[in-house]
């Protein structure tokens, strides 16, 4: 569904990828690990279009969307959950959902709000409260909320665990894979590792900017899985 | 009586200045540039009423676009800098306006007498409402309709899908972006309609003082523009409002006493607000308190 192919995006002179390949197949939940400053953001902004790669292309479903418009890039079916959540604070969570509507211009938007309310029912109790006075765990279903209301075919997602605790990672992982059940098919980052391996068909090891390995959450010892994806292989 | 007209007039432009501000800091953007584009605005339709004897009102439409086309060629390299760069970015740019005004002569005469803008000497006898017979209340009128024009169009857009998009850039560019917002339009578009609002805004100021000059649009001016918004808050344009009559009215008039004492204390109450009050001295919840009173509903009566 998504082939990324031999991307290189560089910060200035400095080349934070440098000629990552993988591909995320339909219907499934692929996850990207690796230990910080690897470059895992950095591809997931290269894809929804946030950062234009210097080489390499990226297709969806068959076409080209290299250094496409990010807003041109959500059209197609490709929603970004950010790290840190990133939901508008000063906006309240009805609105908020609204946003991540922007590029639909159907009449069911008010229905689907609805539906996110029942696969949500916290969201529902705060729809007037202001982004920024939810919990972190809310703010984390909120901005994956605000994602799905783009109706995505791709979901990207990165580290929707970060700074949550355990119960409130495991509702997160959970909904993740009901997502995923439901059709939707996810490529995910995550520092978690235990975690998104549990949930993961496959999975990507991101080292310094390169794919050191691939495979299937069987594939490797999971000792070694921890150690590369938090430490690196040159630690 | 001809003082209160006048304090009218002069909320009724500032509120107009303010309201561009506005605009450009739903989307985070803090233009120091307003001043700037205002003149661009003043010497267009002040040289369009005397030397090319049109009427106000076409003349202040080309001034408001003129100012708007300049303002969007400003906002495309303003889209590569942030914070505290697109404001040393923006008075840069308001200062080169300045300048290009203070060596711009077009002169042409007229039954002996020089009219047109004389570089540092300024632009005098723009005399659209003296020649048309316009008392001070007339002329306070006109400038609230077109600033009532002003407050009800902002007010409008704040409320639409535009202003929630506004808005979204503004709190989050990059969370905006992923949602599918294209950010160089929001911020682009947000720069031209500011742009012509102060434009606007400077083709009335011409007129109501007859007599401009570089200086009037210096960065004291820019500054007024921007602490408004940010005085106001950004809930809603009734905040940039009251902060014009704060401002103009309490600080500036009831303060006159104090004479150069008030400049201290107008820095010292934007220090003071934006440590105390971030959101700004009509915040969301102050406006939801007032909405509250004018629906009857008293406070703590709803258990």
């Amino acid at each position: 569904m998504l082939e990324v192919n031999d991307i290189v995006t560089a910060y200035g002179k400095i080349e934070a990828l440098k000629g990552v390949s993988l591909s995320v197949p339909e219907g499934q939940i692929t996850v990207l690990l690796g230990p910080n400053g690897a470059g895992k953001t950095t591809t997931l902004m290269s894809v929804a279009g946030l950062l234009k790669p210097k080489r390499g292309s990226v297709t969806f479903e068959g076409q080209d969307i290299t250094g496409r418009q990010p807003g041109t890039i959500v059209q197609r079916g490709i929603a970004l959950v950010p790290e840190n959540r990133l939901v508008f604070p000063d906006m309240n969570v009805h609105d908020n959902l609204k946003t991540g509507a922007y590029v639909r211009n159907d009449n069911e938007i008010e229905s689907d709000i609805e539906s996110i309310y029942e696969r949500f029912p916290r969201l529902k109790e705060r729809y007037h409260q202001h982004a920024g006075t939810l919990s972190g765990g809310e703010q984390q279903m909120l901005a994956v909320a605000r994602a799905l209301m783009a109706r995505p075919k791709l979901m990207l997602m990165d580290e929707p665990s970060l700074g949550l605790a355990p119960m409130i990672v495991e509702e997160i992982f959970r909904i993740i894979h009901d997502l995923n059940q439901e059709g939707t098919s996810i490529f995910l980052v995550e520092q978690n590792a235990n975690m998104a391996l549990k949930i993961a068909h496959q999975f990507y090891l991101l080292e310094q900017g390169l794919v050191t390995f691939s495979g299937t959450p069987g594939d490797m010892d999971e000792n070694e899985v921890i150690q590369r994806a938090y430490l690196g292989t040159t630690a | 009586m001809d003082f209160y007209f006048g304090m009218l007039q002069i909320v009724g432009l500032h509120t107009i200045l303010g309201l561009s501000a506005y605009i450009i800091l739903l989307t985070g953007q803090v233009s120091m540039a307003q001043a700037g584009f205002m003149s661009i605005g003043a010497y267009i339709a002040g040289m369009l009423t005397v030397l090319a004897e049109m009427h106000l009102i076409p003349a202040m439409l080309i001034g408001g676009v003129a100012a708007a086309l300049v303002a969007c060629i400003v906002g495309f390299p303003a889209l590569r800098v942030k914070g505290l760069m697109l404001v040393v970015a923006t008075i840069a740019f308001g200062e080169f306006i300045r300048i290009f005004w203070f060596n711009f002569d077009y002169q042409i005469s007229r039954g002996g007498v020089k009219l047109g803008p004389e570089g540092g000497e300024g632009f005098k006898q723009i005399r659209f409402f003296p020649e048309n017979g316009w008392s001070t209340l007339d002329v306070a009128i006109f400038i609230w309709v077109v600033a009532g024009a002003v407050i009800a169009a902002v007010w409008w857009m704040d409320r639409s899908r535009a202003g929630k998009v506004l808005r979204a850039v503004g709190e989050d560019d990059l969370a905006a972006q992923s949602a599918g917002i294209n950010l160089t339009v929001v911020k682009v578009s947000a720069f031209t309609a500011g742009g012509f609002i102060a434009g606007l805004g400077g083709s009335v100021y011409a007129h109501y003082t007859t007599h401009i000059e570089h200086l009037n649009f210096d960065i004291v001016m820019a500054t007024f523009a921007i602490i408004y918004p940010i005085l106001g808050g950004l809930s809603n344009v009734f905040g940039t409002i009251l902060a014009v009559i704060f401002v103009q009215v309490f600080l500036l008039e009831v303060l006159r006493p104090l004479g150069d004492l008030r400049n201290l204390l107008f820095g010292a109450m934007i220090i003071v607000v934006m440590n105390f009050m971030p959101h700004g001295l009509f915040s969301a919840q102050v406006a939801s308190r007032i909405k509250g009173v004018f629906s009857g509903r008293k406070e703590g009566a709803n258990a």
